[in-house]
């Protein structure tokens, strides 16, 4: 019987340099597949690689064997000594194996819990693993029944709801205020990395022309030229702000850039119309006091750390009920798991033909009312005569060990040739 | 059709349980079960007025039972419209409570016949009624939406989020459904008092009777014209244009039935109770 066994590292165990000396890139994968998939110690095996972890998921006859080999495949493979990787590693057997691979596809063992690409990266490695045929039928039950599993928390939790970034939290209030961000202009004043990149998510939800306002002009028509924008002189702020609809701010200014009073006016020729300011300037740019004016919101960077960190909680609290959904199904792997057993796949493959002739010949016999007890007797014998004779082949071929390549791919054949249930 | 109406009312009901539902546990399917037992109340409810009309041979607005229930069905046909123009799946939550509030309300009241048959048969006053039903379902809706806005917009200045942040959708969409809702009733009840005006001078052959109903009619007709001015002239949008929905509304219920039980006038005939 084999074992499922995972070996790997994540960003919590290896830092940023030992997971760049291991990750695999695609090509890698393919050509470190077939080499595993030939490893007579490596029976099935999955490889998974991303920026943020790498993890091999193999089924072995020979655990520890199987684990050594591995870990010396890593190291020969990507030419780095054992040593270096090897305080990282993580290896886990079975259940605990089942459940990791569950926890990394729905999102609870990422960086940011609930991010979803996860999910894609994995069902791409194991599409290299079939192509290889690297993977069997464990690991291909496995992986499918990972990937409902995922789909399934993710439809029944939030994990994957609400922004867990600066930017993104900013645009998800746009999307409250305007609906939709498609064409609403923007003014980005100042520049910084954090509102340049609010700016590209803008431009990603098709956010219609950047106006950039610098006190250096020259930067200015710089940054405009990269969002294929506008740029305009510091002093022209006010007047442009009626014609946009939502402010970016993040200067070096020491107070105010833009004043209660100035956006009043302004309200009024925009003839009130939502503007929605983003500050992510310290200290402020924007007076918080035109939050109070109609139609016009605004946000500063605390607001926008406040909302991210309640979404980092509500998705932690998710994440407990994924953990749940994810317990049940490990219990229902184990079910299907525990049916690769020799015996209680004999046990159920006798019973079920035992049930047919009992049932046939309880049919027969009511037919044939006229034959004598021991003419009865004698059928009933052959009946079982029968039985015996067509389960002997199979069930010499299931006890043989191992002789016949692999075993849990003939117990699953065998389960699915006489439609056996998977659970008895 | 009396069973046709319980039964309506009863789908009602239900239809309300699942915007609740809907509200607290935000699966869409409770939503989409709400709109389609919306609809069914309102094919049945259709039904149930169309009888009442045959039966006493003209618009079934004989006496206040019948009147609330035009209202009820009045409010509904706009909700529909709106929902599938919008997609504003939330202000069912104002609805439908709204609609099954106004169905109990008819259900409890006598059914007088009327005294003057005759004053009923009348296109003007069958069109008049009906254009003024829808109006005033349409300015309900705005106000509805005026008091989502308000929810909604408390909730992004704030910066607390909380309870209906999530489940709210944005401001432009509130306030631009508002406004639709606005222009919808706006016309519907310039229509309707065009329509009334003619039909008070073919019974009490003058155009205009200082009638209380009258006047505080005109006054809503002026609130909400005033409103739509503002809107176009200085852009009042936004908060101020839901807390002017709410008000106009406050000012149509005084209309509608303050005037009928507070003021005596013409309009009395028809909620007889």
């Amino acid at each position: 019987m084999r074992d499922i066994v995972l070996l790997g590292l994540n960003h919590k165990t290896a830092s940023i340099d030992v997971r760049e000396c291991i990750a695999f890139t695609a090509d890698e994968t393919d050509r470190a597949l077939v080499m595993l998939r030939d490893n007579p110690a490596i029976g099935e095996s999955v490889l998974f690689s991303t920026c943020n972890r790498i993890e091999l998921l193999m089924a072995v006859d020979e655990r520890e064997a199987a684990l050594n080999t591995a870990k010396r495949f890593i190291s020969e493979f990507k030419k780095v000594p054992v040593s270096q990787f090897e305080n990282a590693l993580y290896h886990y057997v079975g259940d605990a194996a089942v459940r990791h691979t569950f926890q990394v596809a729905a999102s609870l063992d990422s960086m940011v819990v609930g991010e979803p690409q996860i999910l894609g990266q994995m069902k791409e490695a194991y599409r290299k693993a079939t192509l290889e045929k690297a993977s069997g039928v464990i690991l291909n039950k496995l992986l499918h029944r990972t990937f409902f599993v995922a789909k399934k928390v993710r439809t029944e939790t939030g994990i994957g709801d609400h922004a867990v970034s600066i930017s993104y939290a900013a645009i998800e209030l746009g999307k409250k205020i305007f609906g939709s961000l498609d064409g609403k202009r923007v003014m980005l004043i100042g520049a910084g990395e954090m509102a340049e990149l609010a700016v590209e998510h803008l431009i990603r939800n098709r956010a219609g022309t950047i106006t950039v306002a610098n006190r250096t002009f020259a930067r200015g028509v710089e940054l405009a030229e990269r969002f294929s924008g506008k740029a305009i002189k510091f002093e022209e702020i006010i007047d442009c702000i009626k014609e946009v609809d939502i402010v970016i701010s993040s200067t070096g200014a020491n107070e105010y850039v833009l004043r209660k009073d100035q956006i009043k006016g302004a309200m009024k020729s925009r003839r009130n119309r939502s503007l929605f300011f983003i500050d992510i300037a310290v200290p402020r740019d924007i007076d918080p006091d035109i939050n109070r004016i109609n139609n016009a919101y605004v946000y500063d960077i605390d607001d926008l750390k406040g909302i991210v960190d309640e979404n980092i909680e509500d998705r932690n609290r998710e994440a407990i009920k994924a953990q749940r959904i994810i317990d049940e199904a490990v219990i229902g792997f184990r079910k299907w798991y525990d049916t690769l057993e020799v015996v209680p796949t004999i046990v159920s493959l006798r019973g079920k033909v035992e049930a047919m002739a009992q049932q046939e010949l309880e049919k027969t016999l009511g037919t044939l009312s006229h034959l004598s007890e021991t003419d009865k007797q004698a059928i009933k014998r052959m009946t079982g005569a029968l039985v015996n004779k067509i389960l002997h082949e199979p069930t010499d071929f299931l006890k043989k060990d191992g002789c016949y390549g692999n075993k849990s791919a003939s117990l699953d054949l065998t389960r699915k040739l006489f439609n056996l249930e998977e659970t008895h | 059709m009396e069973p046709v109406f319980i039964i309506a009312t009863i789908i009602y009901m239900f239809s309300c349980a699942c915007y609740f539902g809907y509200l607290f546990i935000q699966k869409s399917i409770l939503q989409r079960m709400a709109a389609g037992l919306m609809m069914a109340g309102f094919a049945l409810h259709t039904v149930s007025l169309v009888a009442c009309g045959m039966r006493a041979g003209n618009f079934p607005v004989n006496n206040l039972h019948e009147t609330l229930s035009v209202t009820g069905w009045a409010i509904t046909a706009v909700f529909l419209a709106f929902y599938f123009k919008y997609k504003l799946r939330i202000l069912g939550v104002y609805a439908a409570p709204l609609i099954t509030l106004v169905m109990i309300a008819a259900y409890q009241m006598p059914r007088p016949v009327a005294q003057d048959p005759q004053l009923f048969k009348s296109w003007w006053l069958a069109g008049h009624i009906i254009t003024i039903f829808l109006g005033n379902a349409a300015f309900s809706l705005a106000c509805g939406l005026g008091i989502l806005y308000l929810l909604q917009e408390n909730a992004i200045k704030k910066k607390t989020r909380g309870f209906f942040f999530s489940r709210l959708p944005s401001l432009d969409l509130l306030d631009t459904a508002g406004y639709a809702c606005i222009v919808v009733g706006f016309s519907m009840i310039t229509i309707g008092l065009i329509t009334g005006v003619v039909y008070a001078k073919a019974i009490w052959g003058r155009f205009w009777n200082w009638d209380p109903k009258e006047v505080w009619s005109a006054i809503t007709w002026l609130f909400y014209a005033a409103l739509l001015h503002e809107r176009l002239t200085v852009g009042w949008r936004g908060r101020r244009a839901a807390v002017m929905a709410i008000i106009g509304f406050g000012v149509l219920l005084f209309t509608f039935f303050g005037v009928n039980f507070l003021l005596k006038g013409h309009h009395g005939t028809f909620t007889v109770m």
